[in-house]
């Protein structure tokens, strides 16, 4: 393999898997250090550079992180790193004069963003402090869009939302609510410079089977749970089925337990492990003692008298292979279970009746329109998407980062500039060599296990729609949580040249992630370490070939802890731990002509 | 040293061994030597070599003196018995270990100064009574401890870090233990776990005195330009003669070895060693020609490896003694201590 080009920002940025797997890119390892040491605002201002939403996000986020955590392979469980986040957002000071500001001169251009949601917000909240005129258009009374309308406010509290969004309209945004666009030309007729449409994925998904029709009470499950958040429903039956099992189907049967519901069972087509729900929003629904069916296909609706009184579903049976994937199931029986009312959470689709077809936007064979997946822009110039209106439903973290890549190509767009043109990541590295054996960080591996999040008594959390269920971390469960962090940007750095192969890093590597070999190709090298480097997706660090014997040092990134002890045990240097710190172009970042400032890494 | 003590957090692909541990669970305290010390790669090797026995550490028994080497025992296989005695006599007292308890494996460690020089004398008496036991010397060609004045075994013209070079003749333990009669003689270097391992293997599986002399830099006073026990100096001049494989008992020699090179010799317990000779006209199982090439080589300035000189048929000290096979220590008392009137008859065979 020829050495590692460690100048190439990517390669540390893997190394970094919670950054990396965040769509945005947040700097997890330097936040969690920061709460480490009690700078809770520095903590929240480093989270919403990237992330924008820290508060709305440390309770509500897909953590696409979390699964990445070198922690959970390391050991079983990942670092809560959603729950630090939240820790940030609770025990921040007033950051509002940190906030970015508009400047008191417009730049003399104008936007127009389509639905308040959070890709919307996201865009405002980059291009405002650049001299936009921005302007959001809302169709209902309210901002926040589906995180308002579709996230229970016991697991979003309202003051959450208006906290984080007020930072943004603060700038001199101009909302404009209940403002539905009805036609995409009519806005562009207008005098926009560009316009950005986040107006999410709208509408929840049809079962059409018999009796759909027949009851007023079969639910849509996001109309259902948005009627819900404006108090237009306040009461559901004793006896509730919930259809489908992904996250809004947990929303839909812990709200139901709260209106009223004594029974409420979320009824899944396949068997545990292929649901759509993350892991611990089922585990927070079965705490309320909500049943999750599997194998029940729904067939029909039984009504009586024009009342529903149940449902006929089919048993599946299915075969699943060896690498896990399921057929289509076969039939081996029916049941009827009754209810008093259905809710159907079974996905949502995108709707564009107001997007005219002619207007230069193409749109795919699932009629959504086709966007570019890195300007964010579609075939219509200056008309961009982004949130789940550009690809199909996704999450927050992902409209987030839609909204700021949005940003940057609206901005490049407007100063007439190529929008494909756009900036690279950077990367900064220093030492972080304090003395003999200290480092800046809290180096040695904490084997504590995962801290849990702190509930409402069943009992009292029934009482009223609005009780935050979950509590947040108390002190003691922050300080011990953060210590679980490996601290994976401080980047183990090696410089060939110094080395005089005494084995002394290999010998005391925890996970003997370091040999000294021959130089091989990649798939022959991995067999040849110290210990197995099966995951294919972890990087193989090769250095230059060594001075005395002309092997080549080799680090499985895969499990390393980052202990520092190979670095410590270095009796010339050649390893050092140098803190990583990617540095991901923003639209306020385009301001300059100069490029984000690259400083090369030290020689592999 | 360091600060932090190694994790015990550890790859959770690590192999097991016959036992259900894996090495992590042959490791002892961290440790407090300098950085990039050769002798913790030697530990390094042991426990590996250990592990991969499958030896029980309670029945292991790890002997010292004094030194740096000395200090090593306590960072492998903390759950192993162990003894640090005074300086130069780990011999003597694993001597009088292995009298009493024969059953347990001995691994003595020391260094040039604790073998050489203060304790040359024990070393030499161990060889010749073929104590059953391995015995390691990590030799770094100075004392470490006391800041790096020259050991007996620096050779003529290595340059110290200041002041003048050496004009002593060295003591090679390689030559000294074939001299003596030693029956498993070895010597490897520290950077070369490929070479030591199945070197220490097979020397804490011999029945016999198994020397193992290690080139072990020492990092701080002797890895310098000039000094014939560095890093860059042992590569350079590293010459290999034999290396071996150790395979254990009842399991097939499975390496594929190029024709003429591989030689199985099967030792006490039922295990074999494979030769793999670089050199093939080496003859390991004669003293004298073992001594003849390791002079030349040595004038030539480079440093002989290997399994250099093997004799599996000469007694060790309980069977030359005339012992029972059970452990001294396994014996009731009145089958110790015979009674007055026996000692008596056993005194008046000898009047």
């Amino acid at each position: 393999m020829k050495p590692t080009d460690t100048s190439n920002p990517d390669y540390f940025h893997k190394v970094v898997d919670c950054q990396r797997g965040c769509p945005a890119h947040t700097d997890v390892p330097a936040y969690i250090r920061m709460i480490a040491q009690g700078q809770f605002s520095d903590a929240y201002m480093e989270n919403r550079k990237s992330n924008v939403f820290p508060g709305i996000l440390g309770r509500v986020c897909d953590r696409p992180c979390e699964p990445a955590c070198r922690r959970g392979r390391v050991e079983e469980k990942p670092v809560a790193i959603c729950r630090l986040k939240r820790v940030a957002a609770d025990h921040r000071d007033d950051i509002t004069a940190r906030l970015p500001k508009a400047p008191d001169q417009s730049n003399g251009k104008k936007v127009a963003l389509i639905g308040a949601g959070c890709a919307s917000l996201t865009v405002a909240n980059d291009l405002a402090p650049l001299g936009y005129e921005v302007t959001i258009f809302e169709a209902l009374q309210t901002t926040g869009g589906l995180m308002r309308t579709n996230i229970p406010q016991f697991r979003l509290p309202p003051k959450v939302l208006d906290e984080e969004i007020g930072y943004i309209l603060d700038m001199n945004v101009d909302l404009k609510l209940n403002h539905s666009i009805d036609s995409l030309k009519g806005l562009l007729d207008e005098n926009f410079d560009a316009v950005f449409v986040g107006t999410g994925a709208p509408h929840g998904k049809n079962l059409e089977i018999p009796g759909r029709y027949d009851s007023e009470n079969i639910h849509i499950g996001i109309d259902w749970l948005e009627s819900v958040a404006f108090e237009h429903v306040k009461s559901i039956g004793k006896q509730v089925l919930i259809i489908g099992v992904g996250n809004t189907a947990m929303d839909c049967c812990r709200t139901s337990l709260r209106l009223g519901a004594e029974d409420v069972k979320v009824m899944a087509r396949k068997p545990r492990g292929y649901f759509k729900a993350s892991e611990w929003e089922l585990q927070d629904a079965e705490e309320e003692n909500v049943e999750i069916l599997i194998n029940h296909s729904p067939k029909e609706f039984l009504i009586e008298d024009g009342k529903l009184v149940g449902m006929k579903f089919e048993l599946m049976e299915y075969n699943i292979d060896e690498n896990g994937r399921i057929d289509r199931g076969t039939v081996s029986g029916e049941k009827i279970i009754p209810c008093d009312d259905v809710v159907l959470a079974i996905g949502q689709d995108n709707a564009f009746p107001w997007i005219e077809r002619d207007i230069g936007i193409e749109f795919n064979e699932w009629d959504c329109p086709i966007v570019d997946e890195t300007t964010m822009m579609c075939g219509r110039e200056g008309v961009f998407f982004g949130g789940d209106s550009a690809f199909g439903p996704k999450n927050i973290i992902w409209a987030v980062e839609h909204g700021h890549q949005a940003a940057i190509s609206m901005h490049r767009y407007c100063q007439g500039e190529s929008i494909s043109d756009r900036l690279p990541d950077g990367l900064n590295l220093a030492s972080q060599k304090m003395g003999m054996h200290e480092w800046s960080f809290s180096n040695d591996y904490d084997d504590a296990s995962r801290r849990l999040m702190p509930h409402v008594d069943l009992k009292e959390r029934f009482k009223q729609i609005d009780i935050e269920v979950e509590l947040g971390f108390t002190a003691e469960q922050a300080v011990q949580e953060v210590e679980r962090c490996l601290n994976c940007d401080i980047q183990t750095v090696f410089t060939a040249d110094l080395c005089i192969e005494c084995d002394a890093c290999m010998d005391i590597c925890p996970v003997n992630c370091l040999t000294i070999t021959e130089n091989g190709e990649e798939d022959e090298l991995r067999t040849r370490l110290r210990a197995p480097a099966e995951n294919l997706e972890q990087d193989l660090y090769v250095s230059a070939d060594l001075p005395q014997t002309g092997r080549v040092m080799v680090k499985d990134e895969d499990l390393c802890v980052h202990c520092s002890l190979c670095a410590e045990r270095c009796p010339t240097g050649a390893w050092d731990m140098q803190k990583s710190t990617i540095l991901i172009p923003y639209a306020k970042d385009e301001l300059s002509d100069e490029q984000v400032p690259l400083v090369a890494g030290s020689s592999a | 040293m360091s600060f932090i003590a190694k994790p015990k957090v550890s790859h959770p692909g690590m192999p097991k061994n016959k036992l259900g541990l894996t090495s992590r669970d042959y490791e002892g305290t961290v440790s407090t030597l300098c950085a990039g010390c050769g002798h913790d790669s030697v530990t390094a090797a042991i426990i590996q070599a250990v592990f991969e026995l499958g030896i029980e550490p309670h029945m292991l028994a790890k002997m010292s003196g004094i030194g740096c080497s000395s200090k090593t025992p306590a960072y492998f296989v903390s759950q192993s018995h162990g003894f640090n005695s005074v300086h130069g006599r780990m011999p003597s007292v694993t001597t009088g270990a292995n009298a009493a308890n024969s059953e347990l494996t001995y691994i003595g460690v020391s260094g040039d100064g604790d073998s050489l020089s203060i304790g040359v004398g024990q070393f030499v008496h161990a060889i010749r009574r073929n104590l059953n036991m391995c015995y390691v010397i990590e030799n770094n060609g100075v004392y470490g401890l006391t800041k790096g004045q020259f050991s007996a075994s620096a050779d003529i013209g290595s340059k110290p870090k200041k002041g003048e070079p050496n004009q002593q003749e060295p003591i090679d333990p390689v030559s000294t233990a074939l001299s003596l009669g030693a029956t498993y003689i070895a010597r490897s270097f520290s950077g070369d776990k490929e070479q030591l391992v199945p070197l220490l293997k097979g020397a804490l599986m011999h029945r016999g005195f198994a020397l193992v002399d290690i080139v072990s830099p020492c990092v701080t006073f002797n890895d310098h330009e000039g000094s014939t026990k560095s890093y860059a100096h042992t590569r350079q001049f590293y010459h290999h003669v034999i290396d071996i494989d150790y395979v254990p008992p009842a399991e097939e020699i499975k390496a594929a070895y190029g024709e003429g090179e591989a030689m199985p010799i099967e030792m006490h317990d039922g295990s074999t060693i494979v030769l793999r000779k670089v050199d093939k006209d080496y003859d390991l199982t004669s003293r004298a020609s073992a001594f003849k090439y390791l002079r030349e080589h040595f004038n030539a300035g480079e440093i002989t490896t290997g399994l250099l000189y093997l004799d599996e048929s000469r007694a060790e000290m309980h069977e030359l003694m005339g012992n029972i096979d059970t452990p001294l220590s396994h014996l009731p008392l009145d089958g110790l201590h015979p009674g007055s009137e026996e000692l008596k008859k056993l005194q008046n065979r000898y009047r």
